[in-house]
């Protein structure tokens, strides 16, 4: 099976820059850079390379937004800032094939006309990010980076930028807030990223995983990426499996793959033998699906057919001990804590369903209390700034729809 | 209060960035390794250092759940509460760290050695239950490992 992200995962040492070259690494950029920035765009475009962080925007699409006077200062922004529940993917890539995403920066930076690329990594991942840095010192020093890159005449410089704990600095244009030094607040769009993005220049930003697709796509051709994969779907994808699996870990699958292979084949089936309940098929935000709904493809139609999205691929398998409505008040509890406060039906609305959550598994709620949280996340989805809002309603809404017999249960 | 290196270091992220507010949020979480929190007086401080006011400091610092505005232990235990740790039982560790410390979850030991909080994912869900002590990351947690872990901050040895 052709592996794009994790070819390099069983080299021992892959994240040295010796290792990386002698498997073939940085010949993507060579290439690119004596190709002119037009063609790598649309080489990415005809791949039909969509965003891995979540939304599955296209990336081609992106990089066409942009303003075609080359003379605008444009940044080019990585995002990790991976807070999603359930999501560890592009820590792999980073701590294992750092070089991996800086050739994919370097590589989008001279197609889109970069010269100065930020890496917006979560506050925690802090061992992470020294390597990262370290990564980048070696790249510069062989001249994959920085001045001059390769005698090109093309200079790209990259700054590591550390988040300090907060999960909707993952939306993009709070991301950007906090690099200016804000708080993270998500600003209205549009104006999009690509025209008013960070310090007001034209921006584009992209996952740690999108990137990571460019250094294959421009080596073996836009052809080699798009017939992997489902139509609209193409390529491979992480899936990270945690929860109730014998092998919780991460894996790469083309896209379209059946979640019940994911989830029997690659995690080793539910741990102890127990049946399947229930499986968040992307993050936290994803709604939930039921033990029937797995024979659903990995890609992001065929999630959005049946209600749910494939999100960040972060699966979390539930054996047939556990209670939703204690994950629903795990998940109450963490929209209410990260909504930035900004809008009002976030911030009341999430600490509001909190607050019945809590009252009904504490044996107090009634029926109306089960009305309301579904009210509730009528009224928020939709109605925010940034898509924070509606990350919290759906789960919500989606495990009291599908399990409400559990529910039911606790309310008087 | 913010010593010389640390002072130094912070102009070096003025320099560093195209513009000067960028070095707010990396040198908020410089005060809080060095200092282990960020005071008033040390958000004073940066205020004049960054020409920015200290309502703007305040409201960024008091944003961002890293950073600490109060004193906190000198090991900060934050143990994931969510989804995939709780799945793996990872809520009950809390319980279990508070018994073995003596303290309730949101307080620091008498001696300033340990506080204990639950935080949200840690991005550590394939290598449930984790918790974070300061920076550092511990995964795929038992009993016996978080025993080791604290007798290990208790005598002193500088853990890797």
């Amino acid at each position: 099976m052709q592996k794009i992200l994790f070819k390099n995962i069983d080299v021992p040492d892959a994240r040295s820059l010796d290792t990386y070259k002698s498997r073939g690494g940085y010949a993507a950029l060579k290439k690119a850079l004596s190709l002119p920035p037009e063609k790598l765009i649309s080489m990415v475009e005809e791949s039909g390379l969509r965003g891995r962080g979540g939304a599955g925007f296209p990336a081609g699409i992106k990089w066409k937004f942009l303003p075609k006077d080359r003379n605008r200062t444009i940044y080019l922004i990585c995002n990790a800032d991976e807070g999603e529940p359930g999501t560890f993917k592009d820590r792999h890539i980073m701590e294992f094939d750092p070089h991996l995403l800086i050739e994919g920066m370097t590589i989008t930076a001279y197609a889109i006309g970069a010269h100065h690329g930020f890496i917006y990594i979560r506050g925690e991942y802090n061992w992470i990010a020294k390597l990262l840095m370290s990564a980048i010192i070696e790249a510069v020093t062989e001249g994959f980076v920085g001045y001059n890159i390769l005698n090109s005449g093309f200079s790209f410089y990259i700054d590591v930028f550390r988040g300090a704990g907060s999960y909707v600095c993952g939306e993009e244009t709070a991301l950007m807030e906090s690099i200016e030094g804000k708080a993270g607040r998500p600003r209205l769009k549009p104006p999009f990223p690509a025209t008013f993005g960070l310090y007001g220049e034209s921006t584009v930003i992209h996952n740690v995983s999108t990137l990571s697709c460019v250094p294959f796509i421009i080596e073996k051709g836009p052809e080699a990426f798009s017939k992997i994969g489902k139509p609209r779907s193409h390529g491979t994808k992480l899936f990270g499996i945690s929860g109730h699996v014998n092998k919780p870990g991460l894996y790469e699958y083309p896209m379209g793959t059946p979640l019940r292979k994911l989830i029997y084949e690659a995690a080793g089936g539910v741990r102890g033998g127990k049946r399947l309940k229930a499986v968040i098929p992307g993050g936290l935000s994803s709604p939930i699906l039921t033990a029937d709904e797995i024979d659903v493809e990995m890609d992001f139609d065929s999630l959005l057919s049946i209600g749910s999205m494939l999100g960040s691929g972060g699966i979390i398998v539930m054996d047939e001990d556990t209670s939703i409505p204690m994950i629903a008040q795990k998940t109450a509890k963490f929209f209410a804590h990260e909504s930035c406060g900004q809008c009002t039906p976030c911030r009341e609305g999430t600490n509001m369903i909190k607050f019945l959550i809590d009252r009904i598994i504490a044996g107090k709620g009634g029926h109306t209390d089960l009305e309301q949280i579904l009210r509730l996340c009528r009224y928020i989805k939709g109605s925010t700034i940034c898509a924070f809002g509606a990350a919290a309603a759906m789960p919500l809404n989606a495990m009291i729809k599908k399990f409400r017999g559990e529910f039911e249960a606790l309310v008087r | 209060m913010i010593n010389e290196n640390t002072r130094k270091t912070i102009e070096r992220f003025i320099r560093k960035f195209p513009c000067r507010d960028s070095a707010l949020v990396p040198s908020l979480s410089l005060i809080q390794r060095e200092n282990g929190y960020v005071s008033e007086a040390d958000m004073e401080e940066l205020a004049k250092i960054l020409r920015l006011s200290e309502a703007r400091i305040f409201s960024v610092a008091s944003f961002y759940t890293i950073l600490s505005l109060k004193p906190i232990g000198k090991y900060h235990i934050q143990v994931c509460s969510n989804v995939v740790c709780s799945l793996l039982d990872g809520y009950p560790l809390v319980d279990y760290i508070a018994k073995i410390l003596g303290i309730r979850e949101g307080e620091t030991t008498p001696d300033g050695m340990f506080s204990l909080a639950s935080v949200e994912c840690l991005g550590s869900c394939g290598y449930a239950p984790a918790l974070q002590i300061n920076m550092e990351h511990y995964e795929n947690l038992t009993y016996e490992r978080i025993e080791e872990i604290v007798e290990m901050l208790r005598s002193g040895e500088v853990w890797k």
